[in-house]
């Protein structure tokens, strides 16, 4: 047999091509189910540890289950969205703020509560420099003073804009509030770098070297709390 | 088929050879230090830079290079007289790729916070000079058992400079070995500090540089003359 021969390599191609491809997908569709469950986990995790809690892959699950007591959706016009179908977990933040126009989007907020005091957890999505970064911001009960973040990008410059899943970071949100003295929202904002705010209720000192993540976080924060603030606002109200 | 065996020169000709024949033995021992991969032959760098951060990462990336190696010699080791010449390196580079997809997917399901650090580097084995080389060098040529030694040799030589590379860095740059902290809190309160510039790719370059000058001052084979 002459391995040479023009038809010989088409149909070795075509075999081999086949055969792999066949195989791939194979692994990939029996994988699945761990693969996704994996990210869940991971989701579980993120959100835990926006309330400052710490989990393993193991325990995730069950914390989640534990402490996240409600879940809620709310539409880009802040109310309350009863009848969905789709668990408020489920949505993926970062996916709708690239494909979903702005209108349609849906807004989950879960409620954690450990010892009877509540937590309010939103998830963010937004972009940085190179890619998209995402996130989460939890409120105090007063649904106005930052209890925690945490934030995660794809593809930022590391030891720049890399930096804000960092806890020195993340950690500067901490007590910073929402709504100015009268009640209007301001967000927290993110500024150049090497400045100080310690003073300032609204802003966080950025990343030297960061800017453009840095202000892409602020800009992230305000555009998708802006979107909560009626529902704080009125639930605010009927908790005092 | 009897144009082809004669063309591929087998190493292996002898039918009786032992399976440990001291030629054998030398596929498995050259490339960790004579014909070293990454020190010797300057191959498969770009990875030894991007994960040597972390012990735990390097010993990943090695068992994963491993793992590709080896199928991929043996695969096209037992098909070298099928393989047309005219598109052998694109055959390769499928059988690598699914490999690779392969070790990804299972890294994903299984070792789910490791693949998020690895990233695209997994992906980039595909890359890997070592592989292809390797390939193309001795599995197209030889049969099926010097090729699995050929590349479990250029695996673990690729894996040590890794490891070696890595543990520097992350002992100096973190002060840990696989996550762990061993230089105490006590040296950080008289003012030790890591060395951040550990953790940057530069210093893993500084590195192989310096595994490469010491190794080359101990073996006199590898010492040029004039």
């Amino acid at each position: 047999m002459d391995v040479n021969k023009n038809s010989y390599t088409f149909i070795f191609s075509a075999i081999l091509v086949i055969v792999v491809a066949g195989l791939l997908a194979f692994v990939s569709e029996s994988l699945k189910p761990m693969q996704k469950e994996n990210v869940r986990i991971e989701k579980m995790q993120n959100i835990l540890a926006s309330v400052g809690m710490e989990s393993t892959p193991q325990n995730a699950a069950e914390k989640f289950e534990k402490y996240i007591v409600d879940q809620k959706m709310l539409s880009n016009d802040g109310e309350v969205l009863t009848a969905t179908e789709i668990d408020p977990f489920d949505i993926d933040v970062v996916q709708q703020y690239k494909a979903v126009p702005a209108e349609e989007r849906q807004y989950p907020l879960f409620i954690f509560e450990e010892n009877g005091a509540k937590k309010y957890i939103v998830p963010l999505a937004g972009k940085g420099l190179w890619g998209p970064i995402w996130g989460y911001i939890s409120f105090e009960e007063d649904m106005n003073t930052v209890y925690g973040t945490t934030f995660d990008h794809k593809s930022e410059t590391p030891g720049l804009g890399a930096e804000i899943n960092t806890d020195p970071f993340q950690d500067k949100f901490i007590g910073k509030t929402i709504f100015d003295q009268s009640d209007n929202f301001v967000s927290v904002d993110v500024v150049k770098g090497g400045v100080d705010t310690s003073g300032d209720q609204h802003k966080i000192d950025g990343i030297s070297g960061g800017t453009i993540t840095s202000k892409g976080v602020g800009e992230m924060i305000e555009r998708t709390l802006k979107v909560y603030v009626p529902h704080f606002k009125g639930n605010k109200q009927a908790a005092l | 088929m009897s144009e082809t065996a004669e063309a591929t020169k087998d190493v292996a000709k002898e039918p009786k050879e032992p399976l440990f024949s001291a030629k054998n033995k030398r596929l498995l021992s050259d490339p960790l230090n004579d014909d070293n991969p990454i020190t010797i032959q300057v191959l498969g760098i770009c990875s030894a830079l991007a994960i040597t951060v972390q012990v735990k990462q390097a010993f990943v990336m090695s068992l994963s290079v491993l793992f590709v190696m080896i199928g991929a010699n043996l695969i096209v080791s037992w098909m070298r007289n099928l393989i047309p010449g005219r598109v052998r390196i694109i055959v390769q580079l499928v059988i690598v790729a699914a490999l690779v997809i392969l070790v990804d997917q299972v890294l994903k399901a299984f070792l789910y916070d490791v693949s998020k650090q690895l990233s695209v580097f997994v992906g980039l084995i595909i890359t890997n000079c070592i592989i292809m080389g390797r390939l193309e060098a001795f599995a197209l040529g030889n049969k099926a058992w010097p090729s699995f030694l050929d590349a479990v040799g250029n695996a673990a030589g690729y894996g040590w400079i890794l490891i070696a590379v890595a543990v520097a860095r992350e002992f100096f740059g973190s002060g840990k070995l696989w996550g762990v902290q061993l230089i105490p809190d006590a040296f950080y309160e008289f003012g030790y500090m890591n060395n951040g510039l550990m953790i940057l790719p530069p210093m893993a370059l500084i590195t192989v540089g310096i595994i490469i000058w010491v190794q080359r001052s101990k073996n006199t084979k590898l010492i040029e003359e004039n």
